[in-house]
């Protein structure tokens, strides 16, 4: 196999994003001894983007994410992330992205309030900041009476919601989201994709995770990763013109199906 | 006899601090030979539900029996008649695959090779690694594995907590195809998913949400009894359309589904050319508007929504 360059130092030292584009991956690859988990994916996501990354389990979706949140140095390829190179500003990049996943997300024997101060004081936020941030979520999300009751003792669907706006209390550049509405009850489900778009629309780029397919439909681009490649990237429209199909769930099935590897 | 029989069971969690109560009294019947499944987002009750049939919960008020017999009194019988796949892994980690299976085998008082025919067409996709840790297998393979414990005593019930959580959609459909053959082999199966479009797979199904049974009939039926005229709508700037059917006081509910809105009227509409007209009087483009028939979900969130729920 052809020796590839390591790495090559890319994105601006200012981490201004000059292009709108948010992620920028090239050839980004990570291997694990013989094993390529992520294989040459090339990408770019814009600004105020909602971008579905979908894939069956082990097709190296997580292993992707975690680069480009800084958590894990690829191999090969290039990226960036807000502006920021994923070899060499790994720091940078997580004070501008926000992480929320289905398992981990809020301390559970911290109030509403507690949860919200811990993760803005984490982000670096004032106290005058935490407590309009505080004010305003509260208000947002209907929590106002809520607000000292411990997280563990709300239901599913609220914790998931607060998650996600803890998630983008320091209104970062783009905020990823692993399976955030599994086992939610659908319209709490719903309810959620609401605050996205409205994420979406104050410029807050969303890169998802999911399951379900009728939310592949909500994003407004969608890149099906088969065997640590991508195999298809585009409007949830054009897939399934070109692939001919009527559902965004037959268009995954038809590209998961060609998985030659086990998770 | 039916494989399964419910009636009237509570189950509350007692704290110093406050009660919840996960069953809120739920009745049904599953028949000999049917796939019967639990329908219901986390926190519905449905594991509280399953670990009371599988005899590891007791409920406070209610009874319940399995293949006729009564899950307090006759627990001990109720053990070895029924397969249970809890929601969380719960083999043991570090036996291999082959050892896992013929430890459950072995407590069953039974061995793989009489019963290898039942699991064969799940487990012989796992023997090739029966050498290997189950802590050490992937979470498709554990989940065969699983299933394969569950069967290996040949079980007249068969009890499946959330067996497709997590399960990509490709791995979802392989699990339902398996469980359409366990049914051909005459195992009574409750199965529970948090995922509704799973529910068409099922014979009948019970609809659940925070320990009440909101609705239970054959999925056919319960969409067929929606009661009201579904419009599917849609138009470019789909988050702005949202918001303009949801101020318009003419809608009674309006939920996202793939790339279309579904929406009730509050009054009836004989064709969508009202929807039509109001939308593009808000200057909306590329609309359509048709009119559908409601699915599970369409069903689920209507219940919820339903003050007498």
């Amino acid at each position: 196999m052809e020796k590839e360059k390591s790495h090559s130092v890319t994105g601006s030292k200012t981490g201004i994003i000059n292009s709108g584009k948010v992620i920028t991956a090239e050839k980004l690859t990570k291997r694990f001894g013989d094993f390529i988990a992520v294989d040459h994916i090339s990408f770019e996501v814009s600004k105020g983007e909602i971008f579905g990354f979908l894939g069956a389990n082990g097709a190296g979706k997580t292993t992707a994410m975690r680069m480009l949140c800084g958590l894990s140095i690829p191999s090969s390829g290039k990226a960036t992330v807000a502006g920021f190179d994923v070899y060499h500003e790994t720091e940078k990049i997580k004070k501008s992205i926000g992480y929320m996943s289905q398992k981990f997300s809020l301390y559970e024997d911290l109030t509403v309030r507690e949860n919200i101060r811990f993760y803005g004081g984490i982000y670096g936020l004032s106290n005058k900041q935490i407590a309009d941030k505080t004010q305003y979520l509260a208000e947002h999300l209907h929590l106002t009476s809520q607000q000292d009751t411990l997280v563990k003792s709300l239901p599913l669907g609220w914790k998931q919601k607060l998650a996600f706006s803890v998630a983008i209390v320091h209104d970062p550049a783009i905020v990823f989201l692993d399976e955030p509405t599994g086992g939610v009850d659908p319209v709490t489900r719903r309810e959620f994709w609401e605050l996205i778009y409205d994420a979406s629309e104050h410029g807050i780029t969303i890169f998802v995770t999911t399951h379900y397919m009728d939310e592949a439909e909500y994003c407004n681009r969608v890149s099906i990763m088969v065997d640590g490649r991508i195999e298809a990237l585009d409007t949830p429209k054009q897939l399934k013109e070109k692939m001919d199909c009527a559902s965004m769930d037959d268009v995954f099935l038809h590209l998961a199906r060609k998985a030659v590897r086990g998770e | 006899m039916p494989a399964v029989v419910v009636k009237d069971i509570v189950k509350k969690y007692v704290t110093k601090k406050e009660t919840v109560t996960a069953l809120q009294g739920i009745s049904f019947e599953v028949a000999a030979g049917e796939l019967f499944g639990i329908v219901g987002p986390d926190g519905a009750g449905k594991t509280s539900l399953f670990r009371i049939l599988t005899t590891l919960l007791l409920a406070e008020e209610g009874t319940a029996s399995v293949d006729g017999f009564d899950v307090v009194k006759d627990y001990k019988e109720i053990r070895k008649r029924v397969g249970y796949m809890p929601g969380r892994f719960s083999l043991y980690q570090d036996l291999t695959v082959e050892e896992n299976l013929d430890f459950f085998a072995t407590i069953f008082n039974t061995t793989i090779e009489e019963n290898y025919e039942l699991i064969k067409d799940i487990y012989s996709q796992i023997e090739p690694f029966k050498k290997r840790r189950a802590g050490k297998l992937s979470g498709g393979m554990k989940q065969k594995l699983a299933l394969s414990c569950a069967l290996i005593h040949k079980p007249s019930v068969l009890f499946l907590d959330e067996p497709t959580t997590g399960v990509d959609a490709v791995s979802r459909k392989e699990f339902w195809e398996m469980l359409k053959r366990l049914k051909a082999q005459g195992i009574s199966i409750l199965v529970s998913t948090p995922y509704m479009d799973e529910a068409s797979l099922c014979d009948r199904v019970a609809l659940i949400q925070k320990g009440k049974i909101l609705a239970i009939d054959t999925p056919a039926a319960i969409s067929k009894n929606f009661g009201n005229k579904l419009w599917a709508v849609k138009a470019e700037n789909m988050f702005g359309l949202l918001k303009t059917l949801k101020k318009w006081e003419a809608v009674k509910s309006c939920y996202s589904f793939g790339e279309y809105y579904h929406v009730v009227m509050k009054t009836e509409i004989p064709d969508g050319q009202q929807i039509v007209s109001y939308i593009s009087d808000q200057q909306f483009k590329a609309i359509e508007v048709k009119q559908i028939d409601a699915n599970i979900e369409d069903c689920f969130m209507a219940l919820m929504q339903d003050p007498n729920n």
